[in-house]
């Protein structure tokens, strides 16, 4: 089995007798007995703690979830800087979820969850930050101050907790670089391994925004002459 | 010139977070500091639940919850720790509620609990099988929220002292920088967890779960007790050592042999599946955990990791196949002695969360207590030590010298550490494991002992001072070794067999 690993600006290639293996465990064996500088990053070899996020032959996987075939390409996660080898910061990414407030604000005494309540973000909350998304993400390639994927998924999370009694003031926080800025191109849907939509999380927080007044700014760029949002997709 | 914090806490699992929220909100200035990220903690890998006495299922009481913990412990629990742990459970689940926790729900509002080993009643909160990660990531925005500072990605070095040699800070290696930095504290918080890694590829637990806090405190003075015992689950996948939680016997799974013969009791304590297991293995067995009966509704709503993770790493579905199985090392329940308000045996440093033993598991743990272990001691140790802080103002540490990382500079790397780190996994596996004889414990005592002598023909190839994982790794496995000969020398001072320790033919003390 033959693996090239981006190694700062070059691949470096890796022959390995291992077979049926997954990325991390040639990973560990390239590192422990072909090369001891190999670089990267793992946990817990069961997809929860989201570590070992990289690309193979350009898509986003987890390491410890991903079959090998010969010849595939590793890099490290795009979007990031790169600190060594397939180790990138996360600290600017992990910063939106402080920035996009995700949290819960203002838990209601009243409500009670039942288990159909439970099912509303259960999904959601499934997320294991390990930035696939950030990865594949068109706008935050292009614009650094984009909340971006995971950190909208999360204030989604919150906002549909039937607990949280300060929706609006959520809703408020996403307004600019947030749900408006995103595209909707799915990539981010596409590479989750946790089976998430922060596409289809931030269309719910459109139509949440709409609900409180909050329009599409590209609309009201246009002076106005749209009339009325009518919570139909943006495009 | 150094840094300097009310409250410096080691490790940002869910008892450092914990300790870190209440430590702030009692009015002192807190940082974080984690070898990895706060999300990645070994707490993310908790499936099963948090148990505590709701009665939301069925009856349930405080004391049946103090009972059942303490006949799991074989007598070598302090009851009025476990007493004061299974008071707080209902308000600590209540806390966890309060801050956003997505805990499973039953039909008329109530958080819906599940049985697991040992437990007298369905006791155990949860979050479908992701109930530790949810709660991580919860108290991960919590913390945000409340705006404590946090640094990723730096290793702990060493403790250090104030002149009246009360722990006052902490060395740390910025794993990114290659820096080497000091930082002074009223207080020191060990939440640095476990040692499960001792048992290398035998153990279900992150690669990070190596024992780092626990090393270095020993190093600083601080005692450790009851380090024998270690919890082996019965059943992690028989290949990959992944963790098949006890949910999946809580809620009805059968342990079978080649045969197709039950042959225990699924539901009883760790200690004694795993003998169970072991003994059927010892006679030519292959073990297998069977689920199909639950039907794939069930398996898919209620043990999804489950069935992702058989597939992936050994090639069947749980809804069609049995799943092969073996006991892996899983929780470690020796660790840094602390008192009822979780200081250790050095002023000025406290500990919680698994490198702690507050002696509310003793020879075995139950399932669902250690998330609860997390949260309630997690909390007892943020707030002392921020009355700690408090009275004592931020202290001047002692000039330190050399590092660890300057001495290791001089070791001549002959040997490879890598293979000697999974073959000490493999010995204790063995040797020091599920069965234990005087014998193979005092051959795996001078095997550690003669590793220890010649640790300077080891060392690292990687010269790199930018995030250099071979240094870490080599590292971690320093500390490793010392707490291999702490767990030995334990086990061969222990006579008798209690809980997780077993001498054969020796008699049992509980």
């Amino acid at each position: 089995m033959q693996v090239s690993i981006k190694r700062g600006e070059e691949f470096v290639s890796y022959d390995t007798s291992l077979e049926d293996a997954t990325l991390l465990e040639i990973l560990a064996f390239i590192k422990t007995d072909l090369d001891n500088t190999l670089t990267y990053s793992s946990g817990c070899r069961s997809s929860v703690c989201g570590s070992c996020s990289m690309r193979v032959n350009e898509v986003e996987v987890l390491a410890c979830a991903y079959k090998v075939s010969d010849g595939d390409k590793i890099e490290p996660l795009r979007n990031a800087t790169v600190i060594r080898d397939l180790v990138v910061d996360m600290d600017k990414s992990y910063a939106f979820n402080a920035k996009a407030k995700a949290w819960l604000s203002a838990k209601s005494e009243s409500v009670l969850l039942d288990h159909e309540d439970e099912k509303i973000n259960e999904v959601q909350s499934d997320c294991i930050l390990c930035g696939s998304c950030y990865s594949s993400c068109p706008v935050y390639a292009v614009n650094e101050e984009f909340l971006g994927p995971f950190a909208l998924t999360r204030v989604w999370k919150y906002v549909s907790d039937k607990r949280e009694d300060a929706t609006e003031e959520k809703v408020t926080d996403i307004q600019n670089n947030g749900i408006w800025d995103c595209t909707l191109c799915n990539a981010c849907t596409l590479v989750c391994p946790q089976n998430i939509s922060s596409k289809a999380d931030i269309e719910k927080l459109r139509m949440k925004s709409a609900q409180y007044g909050f329009m599409d700014p590209n609309f009201a760029s246009f002076g106005g002459g749209f009339g009325s949002f009518d919570g139909s997709p943006t495009f | 010139m150094s840094i300097k914090y009310d409250v410096i806490i080691i490790g940002a699992g869910g008892a450092g977070l914990t300790a870190a929220l209440h430590a702030k909100e009692s009015g002192v200035d807190v940082l974080v500091l984690s070898k990895e990220y706060p999300t990645r903690s070994q707490t993310c890998m908790a499936q099963g639940g948090i148990n505590a006495a709701l009665g939301n299922m069925s009856e349930d009481s405080v004391e049946a919850h103090v009972v059942n913990t303490l006949k799991s412990a074989h007598g070598q629990a302090d009851e009025e720790a476990i007493r004061f742990m299974c008071n707080e459970a209902p308000s600590a689940v209540a806390w966890l509620d309060s801050i956003g926790v997505c805990f499973s729900r039953t039909k008329d509002g109530k958080i819906a609990q599940r049985t697991l080993g040992g437990a007298s009643a369905p006791r155990a909160c949860y979050a479908q099988d992701y109930t530790g990660l949810k709660i991580l990531h919860t108290l991960y925005d919590k913390v945000l929220e409340a705006g404590i500072d946090i640094l990723n990605e730096q290793y702990l070095l060493e403790l250090l002292k104030a002149e009246d040699s009360s722990v006052c800070g902490v060395r740390m290696l910025d794993i990114r920088s290659g820096e080497v930095k000091s930082y002074e504290s009223g207080a020191v918080i060990l939440a640095s967890g476990g040692y499960s890694r001792l048992y290398a590829k035998n153990s279900t637990n992150s690669t990070a779960s190596t024992g780092d806090g626990i090393a270095i405190a020993a190093r600083a003075g601080a005692k450790l007790i009851d380090m024998e015992f270690v919890q082996f689950h019965p059943t992690a996948l028989k290949n990959s050592s992944i963790l098949i939680g006890e949910s999946a016997r809580g809620e009805g799974g059968y342990l079978l042999n080649s045969k197709g013969e039950r042959f225990t009791n699924e539901l009883a304590p760790r200690d004694e599946v795993s003998r169970a297991i072991d003994t059927e293995i010892k006679n030519g067995e292959e073990i297998f955990l069977d689920i199909r009966h639950l039907g794939e509704q069930f398996i898919d709503d209620s043990l999804p990791q489950e069935r992702k993770l058989a597939k992936l790493y050994e090639n069947i579905d749980p809804v069609h196949d049995l799943i092969p199985i073996k006991p892996v090392a899983h929780y470690t329940m020796g660790g840094i002695a602390v008192d009822h308000k979780s200081e250790t045996s050095l002023s000025g440093l406290f500990a919680c969360g698994e490198c702690a033993n507050h002696r509310v598991h003793g020879g075995n743990r139950l399932g669902g207590n250690a998330l609860l272990e997390i949260v309630v001691f997690g909390k007892e140790a943020g707030l002392n030590a921020a009355l700690y802080a408090k009275e004592s103002g931020v202290k001047t540490a002692l000039k330190r010298g050399e590092t660890v990382i300057d001495t290791i500079a001089f070791y001549k790397n002959e040997l490879d550490f890598y293979a000697k780190r999974d073959y000490i996994g493999d010995l204790f596996y063995k040797n020091v494991g599920i069965v234990r004889t005087k014998k193979e414990l005092e051959e795996a005592q001078t095997e550690i002992q003669n590793i220890k002598q010649n640790i300077k023909k080891f060392g690292v190839s990687d010269s790199s001072k930018i995030y250099n994982t071979n240094l870490i790794e080599f590292m971690e496995f320093l500390n490793i070794l010392d707490v291999a000969e702490t767990v030995v020398s334990s086990a061969l001072a222990r006579e008798v067999s209690c809980g997780a320790h077993y001498i054969v033919g020796a008699e049992d003390a509980s």
